[in-house]
């Protein structure tokens, strides 16, 4: 009943190939980002911005980057965490070279060098797969993490070895660095997050994620139909890297401040991995999802023995929800392979056939 | 399966109305001081971080039971759990910053440098006591950030001049081998620059042995180098489980234990006695007394521990991480008590702490008063130097505890306040525009 979608006739072609032809779709998306670009920056607090959407918003565009590559081409990779390094430390050396430079511009622009870096690393890809796969990416994730401690020139000599963020303002606002409002880079997140996720919604859809898909499913029949093996792996591991690039660089201007090497340790990888795989491989809104289980859970859990008055210490509470979010983890991977997504798709359709199921 | 996947479906359900009513602050209580803990009890560190974290709670909350509080206004402790992990740190920070925290102390350079330039834009002091950023000691720069009593690079300078004075003076270091084990992190590469300017001066050569943070359980290779280099001393800047693993190989190598030297973070007895009884002569620094024979540790255990308040293994108490955890305590009371003294409130804001931190000036009466005499050196902090360069001592394992085997040491102010002056000013200059400071001085 909620989401029927009959009696909605589709008179163009244009209309008929819409990102959201189903008009509740439409809607869905519009109340969203309402809610994001309206309804969140009026009521909520800075704890809220700063360490719950922030955050949020920026795993979930590391989990698309990496969906990308392992949802829809199919190659998997451990190595997410370092090429978001590589587009922190990017975005860092170009900032302090041209510090007048619009500091977003420099983050998307960062993620250029994250994709040249990706797509070196992914020509193994054209040899081997799979496991294998994963493997050499595991490679690229300690060489770069090497590359981040050992050569000084990317942390600009820094006695601390850490990069740390300078203050840049866009349009009079200040969006980096101490003195930012959690509000200001709330917005500058929440922007480039959206841009890009509707970017890529329109590119998989395309010649070229479907030339993905095709090579996911099977790479000798693609081959046989036409699709260039290398080209199309290799530009995989570019946009990926590209988006896992930027999203790094936002992971360390709009949220953290400063970041050390160990921050874009192999942990990292494992963290967006592991959102992708929850939220479901190939799947946009799964990685939202994913993001918001593997961040947003945690930090909740942590709120509920104070809330139902329960006097317990700090490391209780993090043991606790360790256990939960472990034995939730179990639990839907067991109950649903394909994540947080296809249990989406079963809502839909329950939500369709209510109130009288069949 | 169909009533499965509805149970699925219903979990997530319930899992998303949950997140949206959970999220809620608890209000701060009246007249309170609120003292924020960032701690680690978990993690790869939690092993020198418990001790840490309960020396810390311990002393707080025994002042709390015993006078009330401070100055009649009882504190507020809430303990957050970082993990050593960045995320976190800087989660838990944006999590209790609105409560009114007074100070914070994250026990980890990582977040430390995370907090450094938030501090004056929140009004918020950090006091990293003997780790973090060295060049914060210069107050000018850094008037929010405190590293009393002392920096790493102050720490580097004393285990030269102890190792000069082994050898029967300075001179004759010319020509020796210092090797130089450390985690592979900001923490353990700081110290550095000085020890390369030292080795220049003294004619010592320095070799230095990286350990990555992943493989602080697997030192072999690390081990194995020194072996083939036979350096004349060793020196050690670890933390967590390297500490223990790079006594053990030192044994295992037979590495004259007399010529090993810790940090002050490397003085752990947990991580001295995973060497056993062959790691007698270890030596590490400290600047915080061992033992329990203070009326003041005598008081925590009464207060707090005996009566079950908190949850301290009392065998550990009096061990040298456990009595540092109470040496930053310490400090942070007292640094209140002198904000109260000056502002005249009980209920004080960060930035009388910040005053009182900077007036900060810890007699010997006074430790005595605080039932602490001879547990630290008597500490000043003045306007211009937030960490005050203060004398440290060695003291050696002796196969079951450490015993104080020399007398306080200077470091070598003149060749360490150079470095942190032009430290500070490239800091500075790199973060541009770092905010000039403004805060008049208390003192």
């Amino acid at each position: 009943m909620f989401y029927r979608e009959a009696g909605q006739y589709k008179t163009s072609y244009e209309a008929d190939q819409a990102l959201f032809p189903i008009r509740q779709d439409l809607v869905g998306i519009g109340v969203i980002l309402l809610v994001a670009f309206v309804v969140i920056p009026l009521t909520a607090n800075d704890f809220f911005l700063a360490s719950i959407m922030i955050p949020f918003l920026v795993f979930s565009l590391a989990a698309i980057g990496l969906n990308v590559l392992t949802g829809f081409c199919g190659q998997l990779s451990l190595g997410t965490g370092a090429f978001m390094g590589v587009g922190a430390y990017a975005a860092y050396k170009l900032t302090t070279i041209f510090p007048d430079v619009n500091v977003v511009f420099l983050v998307l622009l960062s993620g250029f060098f994250a994709a040249f870096i990706g797509a070196i690393f992914g020509l193994p890809s054209l040899r081997i797969k799979g496991l294998y796969l994963a493997v050499t990416t595991l490679a690229a994730q300690f060489f770069l993490e090497w590359c981040f401690i050992r050569i000084p020139w990317l942390y600009n000599y820094n006695a601390s070895g850490a990069i740390e963020i300078p203050k840049r303002e866009m349009f009079g606002v200040v969006v980096s660095g101490a003195e930012a409002t959690p509000l200001a880079r709330y917005f500058v997140v929440l922007s480039i997050t959206v841009a890009i996720a509707f970017l890529i919604a329109n590119v998989l859809r395309g010649r070229i994620g479907r030339s993905w898909m095709m090579i996911r499913d099977m790479d000798i029949a693609a081959e046989l139909m036409g699709i260039r093996p290398l080209q199309t792996k290799l530009m995989a591991f570019a946009v990926s890297s590209y988006i896992c690039g930027v999203a790094g660089a936002m992971m360390v201007f709009f949220w953290l401040n400063a970041a050390e090497p160990s921050s874009y340790s192999i942990t990292l990888s494992f963290q967006i991995l592991f959102m992708v795989i929850l939220g479901g491989l190939g799947s946009l809104g799964g990685a939202f999802l994913g993001a918001a289980f593997i961040w947003i859970l945690p930090v909740a859990l942590k709120f509920i023995p104070g809330a139902i008055g329960i006097e317990i210490g700090a490391e209780t509470v993090e043991h606790l929800t360790f256990m939960v979010v472990g034995a939730l983890i179990i639990f839907f991977l067991i109950v649903e392979p394909h994540g947080f997504a296809r249990l989406w798709q079963i809502a839909k359709q329950k939500l369709r056939v209510w109130p009288f199921p069949y | 399966m169909k009533h499965v996947k509805n149970l699925a479906l219903s979990t997530a359900v319930a899992l998303g109305v949950a997140f949206s009513g959970v999220l809620s602050e608890a209000a701060k209580a009246e007249d309170s001081n609120y003292v924020p803990l960032l701690t680690y009890r978990t993690g790869p560190f939690a092993g020198s971080g418990i001790h840490i974290a309960n020396g810390m709670a311990d002393y707080l909350h025994m002042l709390n039971e015993r006078d009330g509080g401070i100055g009649g206004v009882r504190l507020e402790i809430e303990e957050c759990e970082t993990g050593y992990n960045a995320q976190k740190g800087v989660e838990c920070y944006e999590a209790t910053k609105g409560k009114g925290a007074l100070v914070y102390n994250p026990y980890s350079t990582g977040i430390t440098l995370q907090l450094i330039p938030k501090a004056s834009v929140d009004k918020i002091p950090v006091l990293s006591m003997g780790y973090g950023l060295s060049a914060a000691a210069v107050g000018e720069t850094f008037p929010w950030v405190f590293n009393v009593p002392d920096t790493y690079w102050d720490g580097a300078s004393v285990v030269i001049k102890y190792i000069g004075e082994q050898e029967g003076g300075r001179e004759n270091l010319k020509g020796k081998k210092i090797g130089y084990i450390f985690l592979d992190a900001g923490y353990g590469r700081e110290p550095i620059p000085l020890l390369e300017q030292l080795a220049e001066k003294y004619g010592f050569e320095l070799l230095q042995y990286p350990v990555p943070g992943k493989e602080m359980q697997n030192q072999s290779s690390q081990w194995l180098n020194v072996r083939r280099d036979r350096p004349d001393y060793m020196v050690m800047w670890g933390w967590g489980a390297m500490n223990p693993t790079a006594i053990k190989e030192a044994v295992k190598i037979r590495f004259p234990m007399d010529k090993f030297i810790g940090v002050w973070w490397s003085a752990g007895e947990d991580d001295a006695a995973a060497g056993g009884a062959a790691a007698a002569g270890y030596k590490a620094m400290n600047f915080s007394g061992v033992g329990m024979d203070f009326p003041a540790l005598q008081d925590i255990k009464k207060y707090v521990v005996d009566t079950g308040k908190v949850p301290t293994d009392p065998e550990s108490m009096g061990g040298t991480l456990y009595n540092r955890g109470v040496l930053n305590s310490v400090i942070i009371a007292e640094g209140i008590r002198t904000a109260q003294e000056l502002t005249g409130k009980k209920v004080i804001t960060g930035a009388d702490m910040r005053m009182g931190l900077e007036s900060l000036d810890l007699t010997e009466e006074r430790l005595a008063e605080l039932g602490l005499s001879g547990f630290a050196h008597p500490m000043k902090v003045t306007c211009d130097d937030h960490a005050g360069s203060h004398p440290v001592f060695i003291q050696e394992w002796d196969g079951e505890k450490f015993v104080k085997v020399t007398d306080w040491i200077e470091p070598m102010r003149d060749v360490v306040r150079p470095l942190l002056e032009a430290a500070a000013a490239d800091y500075a200059e790199k973060n541009a525009p770092w905010p000039a400071r403004t805060e008049p001085c208390p003192n």
